[in-house]
């Protein structure tokens, strides 16, 4: 039900070793042990959407990428547990077939790569991609937006939006119609 | 004893009528229609109402010229998992043939109730037609209808009394079906329309609920904003029960003013629901009519933990609460402590697929059970739970007549123990000795079907999925459970062996229903040469047409549905179910 927004570095930039600005990114109250430290700075977004999205139910692709989590993050391992369950019909029995019960579930996860934490905002609040976006600048406040993307005013690479969508394919934002 | 007729005849037939008037149980009236011949005529002549719980249980052309005066039906149509998809969308359950044969044979009829069937226009413009007393039309659950066949209902019922549509699915091709009450009609008592998802003509409603001074039920639908909410409660101030539409809008102070004083006004409402995406700022406005309420349905309201707790604890009188998750274990604590007059308690996931932490565990379960003595019916979906807890409610809530746990995950143990809930669920049907209604979730091996089988001596309604080991836990239940009546399965490794054994109790059994368990063909089909009495459908949603016939005794059956029946095969069946 829930999708992701993530920000993806648009590739013509130069990769800039910034590795003591890096911020690390990983679930509340996880410890951070072992394993993990090779992941952090190489992580791309695909690994940071399936240790986040380990809580929102959709099936990672790839979930072997964190094969080498430390033995003690049983938090995020039960996520991916939960995160690799396909659906099953009828399962949990509760009826949604109304549009009433779907409309209260617009809310999405925003991630941005190098952000520490994401947010959650309501689709429903916004009018329309750019209200969107602007709202998400604000948000993300250290980025601008320039077109439809957010430039990092450090080292001018682009931010590209895009979106998970129920397939599991990451989508560029503004195809789709707003509705 | 007087021989023969005799011993009927040393009253009028009207002084006996009167006699069985006093008795309202079915099971008491058909009791007595067994005594002698001359009862079981005066008594089918009298009957006023019946049920039928499956529409393929009897042919109503029987139904019919049995009992030839009933005012009131109630006809119950697909098994109850088809509320969540499993079963095919095609399987049955028409109203037609029942409609038309009522249509002949009562003409007196007042009263019709369906539960997921599915209901056409035609069958609405029937209705219209034939009874002229008509007052009930109550579709729960149904489909098939048009707006188009509400507005026939609304023309022609001159005394119609009730139109509810609860989570009915209608079509809606007619967008002034409304308007199609004339003027003169001012008999309506309920009319629930909640399920229809486009706009009503709001200043057609509001006429009709000003002329309609009987009107006890209102239930809008999520296309009736707030600011017309006031209006119609201004002008129906003697409302009972209330299903507001959407309860959201931009806090404006002079909004929240009128609704909270129209609110004020209503002085005799006992029920709410709606409150359809409510927002934290206007719920204040509800805490007029709180102290009254019996009934509130906030589960159309995903609003903050904390401002559904400001509102429910003023609820001092509450005996049902049906509430999102989000309410969390201390939303359920301020219930525990406020609402000591609860009885039946639902709990639905607000989110029903994500695994976002949600701070309602098996707590706030037991918080409630301790807290509310006359607890007596809980439906509460959570994502962890222990033995501990269920010993917990078996232990504070022994007089509960309905238990229905869904633990999200399949095969969730015990969170500390990392035991099955075998023993927790155990205690529940030990100890509850009125359980009618049980439903089992977690990680769940054959014992606690021992359990069941063995104590749950009033249990009518089981429903199981995903547990149990082996045939043997099928077996138990089977064997065991004296007053079981439905039984619904899926995803249980339970095969042939427990069905075979146990064929003569499904004779005393309403239905059965098994999918993605262990059932072959073959079982199958000796089970219905053996039940001349059972109808056993097999479904297979790939086969479109081809023969049953042919397969062999060793082919899964996905999904099986068993029921006793005097009506013999049905005639309806689609490509995909077979009858053997």
């Amino acid at each position: 039900m829930s999708t992701t927004l993530e920000m993806e570095r648009s590739s013509t930039q130069p990769v800039v070793d910034y590795e003591e600005t890096a911020l690390t990114l990983g679930l509340p109250g996880v410890s951070r042990a072992g394993g993990w430290d090779q992941q952090e700075r190489k992580r791309g977004f695909s690994e940071t959407v399936h240790l986040l999205d380990g809580s929102s139910g959709i099936e990672p692709r790839g979930g072997e990428d964190l094969g080498d989590e430390s033995p003690d993050c049983a938090a995020s391992g039960a996520d991916r547990r939960r995160a690799s369950k396909e659906r099953v019909v009828g399962w949990p029995p509760v009826r949604s077939h109304r549009k009433n019960a779907l409309r209260g579930c617009t809310y999405v996860k925003v991630a941005v790569d190098g952000a520490p934490y994401l947010r959650k905002v309501d689709l429903e609040t916004y009018s329309g991609y750019h209200h969107l976006l602007t709202a998400l600048h604000e948000m993300f406040s250290c980025f601008t937006i320039r077109d439809r993307r957010l430039v990092d005013p450090v080292k001018g690479t682009d931010y590209v939006p895009t979106y998970e969508d129920k397939d599991g394919d990451w989508m560029l934002v503004g195809d789709v119609p707003w509705k | 004893m007087p021989a023969g007729g005799g011993w009927a005849a040393m009253f009028p037939d009207e002084v006996w009528e009167h006699v069985f008037s006093f008795l309202a149980a079915d099971g008491d009236r058909n009791a007595v229609s067994l005594v002698c011949r001359g009862w079981h005529s005066i008594e089918r002549r009298s009957r006023r109402r019946i049920f039928v719980g499956n529409c393929y249980a009897v042919a109503p052309a029987v139904a019919v010229r049995r009992f030839p005066n009933v005012r009131v039906v109630s006809i119950k149509g697909k098994p109850h998992f088809a509320d969540f998809n499993l079963v095919p969308s095609d399987w049955g359950g028409r109203a037609d043939a029942w409609i038309a044969a009522m249509a002949e044979g009562w003409p007196l009829l007042e009263e019709l109730h369906l539960k997921r069937m599915v209901v056409t226009d035609e069958c609405l413009e029937l209705i219209a037609r034939s009874f002229k007393n008509f007052r009930v039309l109550a579709l729960s659950f149904c489909e098939g209808v048009s707006t188009a066949g509400l507005a026939a209902i609304a023309a022609n019922c001159r005394n119609l009394r009730e139109l509810d549509l609860q989570e009915t699915v209608v079509e809606e091709n007619c967008v002034h079906w409304l308007s199609h009450f004339p003027e003169s009609s001012t008999s309506l008592v309920n009319l629930s329309i909640a399920s229809l998802e486009e706009d009503v003509n709001l200043a057609v409603l509001e006429h009709l609920v000003s002329r309609c001074t009987n009107l006890k039920t209102l239930k809008l639908n999520y296309a009736v904003p707030l600011d017309r909410l006031v209006n119609l409660l201004r002008r129906a101030p003697q409302l009972a029960n209330l299903g507001t539409g959407r309860f959201t809008a931009e806090y404006r102070p002079e909004l929240f003013s009128k609704l909270e004083s129209a609110f004020a006004s209503c002085k005799s409402m006992k029920s709410l629901s709606g409150i359809c995406e409510a927002v934290p700022e206007y719920l204040p406005a509800i805490y007029p009519i709180c102290d009254g309420l019996t009934s509130l349905n906030l589960c159309d309201a995903p609003v903050n933990g904390a401002s559904l707790t400001k509102l429910v604890s003023r609820c001092k009188n509450l005996q049902r609460l049906w509430v999102m998750d989000v309410i969390e274990d201390d939303g359920l604590a301020a219930v525990a402590s406020s609402c000591k007059l609860l009885q039946e308690l639902r709990v639905l996931p607000c989110d029903p697929y994500g695994a976002d932490p949600v701070s309602l565990t098996e707590h706030g379960l037991v918080t409630v059970s301790a807290g509310c003595s006359m607890l007596r019916s809980v439906l509460y979906f959570c994502r962890q739970m222990t033995n501990a807890a269920l010993f917990a409610v078996a232990r504070s809530s022994p007089d509960l007549t309905c238990f229905r746990l869904c633990i999200i995950d399949p095969h969730t143990p015990d969170y500390v123990t990392q035991e099955p809930l075998d023993a927790g669920f155990s205690a529940i049907v030990e100890s509850c000795k009125d359980l009618r209604r049980l439903s089992v979730s977690g990680l769940l091996t054959d014992n606690v079907f021992r359990s069941v089988g063995a104590s749950a001596d009033r249990l009518e309604m089981l429903s199981i999925a995903f547990a149990g080991d082996s045939d043997a836990g099928l077996h138990y239940i089977l064997s065991g459970c004296k007053s079981l009546r439905k039984l619904e399965i899926r995803d249980c490794p339970f095969g042939d062996k427990a069905l075979l054994a146990n064929a003569a109790k499904l004779e005393t059994m309403r239905s059965l229903w098994m999918s993605s368990c262990f059932v072959s063909l073959g079982a199958c089909r000796s089970l219905a040469q053996k039940m001349p009495l059972l109808n056993v459908e097999v479904m297979d949603e790939k086969k479109r047409g081809g023969s049953w016939d042919s397969q062999p005794d060793d082919c899964p059956v996905e999904k099986l549905y068993v029921y006793r029946t005097v009506a013999g095969r049905r005639s309806d069946t689609p490509p995909c179910v077979w009858t053997l």
